[in-house]
């Protein structure tokens, strides 16, 4: 390390210190969170155009009754490798991709906290998606839903390798998750800049940050369910089949432990991105930031309180349900409050009806009829009749495509110039927003009319005469309506990468640090970690601009070394000048033996995991080998 | 309109057809939650109505001030938006957490006084049908014996009271016009209340996730008037007539696989894999529902059941046309 | 050996006058919050699994242990206990010596703990295993087996990795790595420690000792 003497930086020291030589190299090994927070993105959206193309399959089977497009097990691989595509592999990564990417800007940082935990995250998404989708090959796709209900999962009725593709994938790309959320939590906590005490945090970070706790305390529901069921249907273990004194129903609360939090994990981040746009967009700060922190965080909290609603049908006594459908409703109000807040910041600002904009706006129409069909699967009775029926389908699509997707999108355009320095062509992103609108209400609308009408989810085909023809060929052309606006975004995404209007580093008048920087940003994001006065920075700190802040101004530039600030938890006072390390080939081989491992497992192949284990080990032990100096840091 | 069915005319082969095309295809109201035909549906609906209206009452205000804030927006300057308004927080408060909430908690304590009138706890049942759940059909067994598959016979009016298990995998009872559905789950044993308010046939299908052929579970609950339901029980439980088993299909039966899996009472066929037939001829549909039962589909459910209903456990059976002919003949005499 | 570090160098940040450390312990350095994160991770995962024991349980009628299996003995597993327990004041002492600086009583303590960790696991796997398995139940005889067999593996897995991550800070600890003012490996293992014995704290009340009430 370079010995310092004075604190100054300037470009070319932080240059020498920061960049990665381009090339396969440097590919393989960067842990800059903006080259991965990108990859993030991109890897995401790649798999979300997979699971929608599943989607419109299914949408045309179901376009009329007693169609035979594909056959039942194929459509109940489609339905299931839909569900886990577009929640693990497209909605919590793309979200994490946002995280990734803005949190250290917003925050005012130099990179993640972790760096290499960081790569070695988004190299065990990968690999987890590559293994799910190594089933294809060998036509086992997972089978089972994405809720996999023992006992239609256990070896008796699942005897095929699809099950063990679906709980093995789920552990791997959980370690993922959870290294990520670890990640984002020490970031958030420890790497504020100066003067960013907790209250003058923006939302989208602690949007960030109520996911990341969501993570920490839901995934291991889902990680254990899998290791318990793997154990039962590879080992001869008892846990959920009643023959060996099991409990079917353990699965299913072990299930929804974890997958309601889910929900909100996916939202969470999503309605950070909608809280981060509207106050610019409005031209005023957000009305009600606490209220909306406190409903955050509450949301993350009642979260964990209503797993149950989502085994009103199974038969449990009625006291204990009275309970949680009581928190079921009550967990309505958080997200009321933040609904309410944007509408008064929208009422007493100016909305600039820009892309991000008209996304936003579309997403809280989404998310309010969602919101709205919540409280009526809170309801025992009415849930005991509707759900598993489409009108259960109606409301979470609703809830995570509205909530999620609609956000994804307004953030796709507001922060895309960030990333190219290239804004996006606006007319075409109005088309492809209003196309989504369209096509988003005709898909999925009448899936709550259908729902009431009796048709059951998860079926292949259905009858004739049933007056369910209709609406399900309505839904089919929305859908395709629908993926066509997300294709016209996409195009316009590259095609503006290369040829659209240069941004400049601020093209919104944003209030927060991101826009403190260049677009795209320097490897080491700013030259002065910038002194923070305001919970709008940019707006009440006229001396930041591109290039940070300068030091007369309370910029820190830490003698322009590969370092960054450690903080204070509360009030963001500097602590610690924390060096942090450089590429590193090791999180990508020891993905690699851990998806040897995984492969190992599902075909069953001892030597296999074996070889593959011990080169775990080793990758472990040169992750971790000390180089250079052998005293610690 | 109305798809009343009374008990089968004697000699009417067609009549299953018929009535099948009617009450699938004439009434799109028998799948419907909200046209409910038994009083748990009903109750159910009476939920269902206001937290729609109250839903769309507040559909309507938020859209709508949020096009409004949109459309005035465009005559605003920066300098009107900058200024922080004295109602933002308490508006907030008060629609989001104290309105909100009143509504919340309201229908809360509502949907639980729903739950008490459903449970019914205390109340006696005059009939208890048990409802077992297969890959992919129902087994329906009454106390007086008789044993059934795929329809369940009520008497209309009167409150009945499923026991419901499952012989695989989890498997739901679902009968949207009747009521709430309730999940059969391995080694717990529930129980459901069944009432139709008038005589009809309403469908129903397993809403659990069952694997291949859970798209094709469907159940039909006939209701009867009460003296029609009586005649039917009391025949149903007897055994296969001589007038049905006299002729060349018996032996077909008997001596083909089919006996290996299924029972018809009063013969020599006994196996217990496969629904009972021995009233097979009563009823309205094959496999589960997803046929109507005419002869035509009959004799090609014989011979290949999996291009009906690809993955069911039932495999295909290579017979001599007047062998089929006769099988088909002594199926449908089963009465 | 000398007793005390070289402190940690105070660089300039670039504002006047300031100057900070460039290594942190505990709070200051985000390796402690790291392991902080990852027990939260690791303590949700033992308590669903103990919540699920019960669930079970509750769930399987009056008889438990169910299949006539009998209650279970306690004589070996109380001096495991006894033995896993007085593992943590070693393992307390070697963190007090570097935070003193004094690196050889580290690695006296780091090694007294590591014998008791080590014969814990060894009476597991080689004593208290084999006799259940031979003359009681295995995994597979019922869930109360399964539940028994993974829940007392997973809590010996990770007393397992606490002896790979005391080896670890060993061989670091003979390289010179740690001093009074760098040591949050050191921290992050005693940290880890001492929660693999809390754990074990629930496993004991749960397994073992509930089934007699």
């Amino acid at each position: 390390m370079a010995t310092v003497t004075t604190g100054a930086a300037t470009p070319e020291v932080l240059e020498e210190h920061w960049s990665e030589t381009p090339g396969l190299g440097s590919f393989l090994t960067t842990v800059d969170h903006k080259r991965i927070g990108k990859r993030y993105l991109y890897t995401g959206l790649l798999f979300l155009v997979i699971g929608g193309v599943e989607s419109l399959v299914m949408r045309i089977q179901l376009t009329h009754s007693n169609l035979h497009v594909v056959d039942p097990e194929t459509y109940n691989q489609l339905f299931t490798m839909h569900g886990v595509t577009m929640m693990f592999l497209f909605a919590t990564p793309v979200l994490s991709g946002f995280g990734n990417y803005l949190v250290p800007l917003m925050i005012g940082a130099r990179d993640m906290a972790f760096p290499r935990l960081n790569a070695f995250g988004y190299w065990v998404f990968l690999g987890a998606g590559a293994f799910f989708y190594s089933s294809f090959v060998v036509h086992r796709l997972p089978d089972a839903g994405w809720f996999n209900y023992t006992p239609l999962s256990d070896s008796v009725y699942s005897p095929g390798p699809n099950v063990d593709f679906y709980a093995l994938g789920l552990i791997f790309v959980g370690i993922s998750t959870t290294a990520g959320s670890i990640n984002f939590i020490v970031t958030i906590l420890k790497m504020r800049a100066p003067g960013m005490s907790l209250n003058r945090m923006p939302i989208f970070v602690w949007g960030e940050l109520a996911m990341a706790l969501t993570v920490i305390f839901a995934l291991p529901a889902l990680t254990l369910a899998n290791v318990l069921l793997e154990l039962e249907r590879r080992a001869g273990f008892h846990f959920f089949a009643a023959a060996g004194g099991g409990q079917p129903l353990l699965w299913q609360h072990l299930f929804w432990i974890f997958g309601h939090p889910e929900v909100y994990l996916v939202v969470l981040p999503a309605l950070g991105i909608a809280s981060a746009i509207i106050p610019t967009m409005c031209r005023r700060p957000m009305i009600g930031y606490t209220y909306i922190v406190l409903a955050e965080m509450a949301i993350a909290l009642i979260g964990f309180g209503v797993w149950v609603h989502h085994m009103f049908a199974v038969g449990l006594p009625s006291m204990g349900l009275g309970f949680i459908s009581l928190t079921s409703f009550l967990v309505v109000i958080p997200s009321g409050v933040q609904i309410f807040a944007w509408l008064a910041t929208l009422w007493a600002g100016k909305p600039i009806l820009k892309t991000p904009m008209l996304f936003v706006l579309g997403f809280i129409v989404l998310f309010v009829i969602g919101g709205l069909s919540g409280p009526m699967l809170a309801a025992i009775p009415l849930d005991q009749q509707v759900t598993d029926s489409y009108f259960v389908v109606a409301h979470f699509h609703y809830v995570l495509v509205g909530g999620a997707m609609f956000p994804i999108f307004a953030g796709i355009y507001f922060w895309a110039p960030k990333m190219t320095g290239r804004l996006l062509h606006e007319g075409w992103g109005k088309v492809s927003f209003w196309l989504m609108f369209v096509g988003f209400n005709a898909l999925f609308f009448p899936m709550h009319i259908l729902g009431l009408r009796g048709e059951p989810r998860r079926t292949y085909t259905y009858q004739a005469g049933l007056g369910w023809d209709f609406l399900n060929l309505v839904e089919t052309i929305g859908a395709f309506v629908l993926a066509l606006g997300i294709l016209i975004t996409f195009v316009n995404w590259v095609w503006s990468a290369k040829r659209g209007e240069p941004a400049g580093h601020d093209p919104w008048r944003g209030e927060s640090l991101e826009w403190a920087t260049t677009s795209p940003p320097a490897e080491y994001n700013f030259e002065n970690i910038p002194t923070v006065r305001s919970r709008e920075p940019m707006w009440d700190q006229p001396e930041l601009g591109p290039h940070g802040q300068p030091a007369e101004a309370g910029g820190r530039g830490l003698g322009g070394g590969h370092n960054t600030l450690v903080t204070s938890l509360l009030e963001a006072e500097p602590e610690v000048v924390a060096p942090m390390p450089h590429e590193s080939p090791w999180p990508l081989l020891l993905t690699v033996a851990l998806l040897g491992i995984f492969l190992g497992l599902v075909v069953r192949s001892w030597v296999f995991w074996s070889v593959a284990a011990v080169a775990a080990v080793i990758a472990t032990a040169g992750w971790f080998w000390p180089r250079g100096e052998t005293q610690e840091t | 309109m109305r798809c009343r069915r009374g008990p089968l005319a004697p000699g009417a082969r067609t009549l299953p057809a018929v009535a099948v095309a009617l009450t699938v295809g004439g009434c799109g109201g028998k799948t419907s939650v909200v046209s409910p035909k038994g009083p748990a549906a009903r109750s159910v609906v009476g939920l269902w109505w206001p937290m729609l209206a109250t839903a769309t009452a507040v559909f309507v205000f938020v859209v709508g001030m949020l096009v409004l804030a949109a459309v005035r927006g465009r005559r605003k300057t920066e300098d009107d938006a900058a200024v922080t308004p004295g109602w933002g927080e308490p508006f907030i408060v008060v629609a989001g957490v104290v309105v909100s909430g009143a509504i919340l908690v309201g229908f809360f304590l509502f949907s639980l006084q729903k739950v008490q009138a459903l449970t019914d706890a205390g109340r006696r049942s005059k009939l208890t049908v048990s409802v077992v759940g297969h890959d992919w059909w129902w087994e329906v067994r009454y106390p007086n014996g008789a044993v059934s598959a795929n329809e369940i016979h009520i008497p209309a009016g009167v409150r009945v009271r499923l026991a419901l298990d499952t012989a695989d995998v989890i498997h739901s009872f679902w009968v949207p016009p009747l009521g709430p559905k309730i999940d059969m789950i391995p080694g717990q044993h529930n129980t459901l209340w069944l009432q139709a308010g008038e005589p009809g046939v309403y469908r129903g299908q397993c809403a659990e996730f069952c694997g291949l052929q859970h798209a094709n579970m469907i159940i039909r609950v006939v209701a009867d008037a009460p003296a029609d339901f009586d005649a039917w029980m009391a025949r149903e439980a007897q055994p296969a007539d001589d007038a049905a088993t006299g002729g060349p299909g018996r032996p077909v039966f008997e001596t083909q696989s089919c006996a290996g899996c299924h029972t018809v009472r009063g013969t020599a066929a006994a196996g217990t894999v496969g629904p009972d037939l021995t009233h097979f001829g009563r009823r309205d549909t094959l496999g589960a529902g997803v046929r109507p039962r005419t002869d035509g589909d009959l004799a090609r459910w014989i011979t290949d059941p999996q291009s009906i209903k690809p993955g069911a456990a039932m495999p295909p059976t290579t017979l001599s046309p007047a062998d089929l002919r006769a099988l088909v003949a002594f199926l449908e005499g089963l009465r | 050996m000398a007793l005390t570090g070289e402190a940690p160098l105070l660089v300039p940040t670039g504002q006047p006058d300031e100057r900070l450390p460039t290594v942190g312990t505990g709070t200051t350095n985000f390796g402690w919050w790291g392991m902080v994160l990852f027990i939260a991770v690791e303590a949700t995962v033992f308590a669903l699994l103990l919540a699920s024991y019960f669930y079970l349980r509750f769930r399987s009628g009056p008889v438990w242990p169910p299949d006539g299996i009998e209650d279970p003995k306690l004589k070996l597993v109380l001096i495991m206990t006894a033995v896993l327990w007085s593992s943590s004041l070693p393992v307390h002492l070697a963190h007090a010596a570097i935070k003193k600086g004094d690196t050889k009583k580290l690695r006296a303590f780091l090694a007294a703990g590591f014998v008791l960790g080590a014969t814990f696991l060894a009476l597991q796997v080689a004593k208290e295993y084999p006799d259940i398995a031979r003359h009681e139940f295995t995994p597979r005889t019922d869930a109360y087996g399964s539940m028994f067999f993974t829940i007392t593996g997973l809590h010996g897995a990770h007393v397992f990795v606490g002896l790979l991550m005391s080896a670890w800070v060993q061989l670091r600890a003979w390289q010179g790595a740690f001093d009074r003012y760098r040591h949050v490996s050191v921290q992050n293992f005693v940290l880890y420690w001492h929660f693999v014995d809390v754990v074990w704290f629930f496993v004991l009340l749960t397994l073992y000792l509930s089934p007699h009430l």
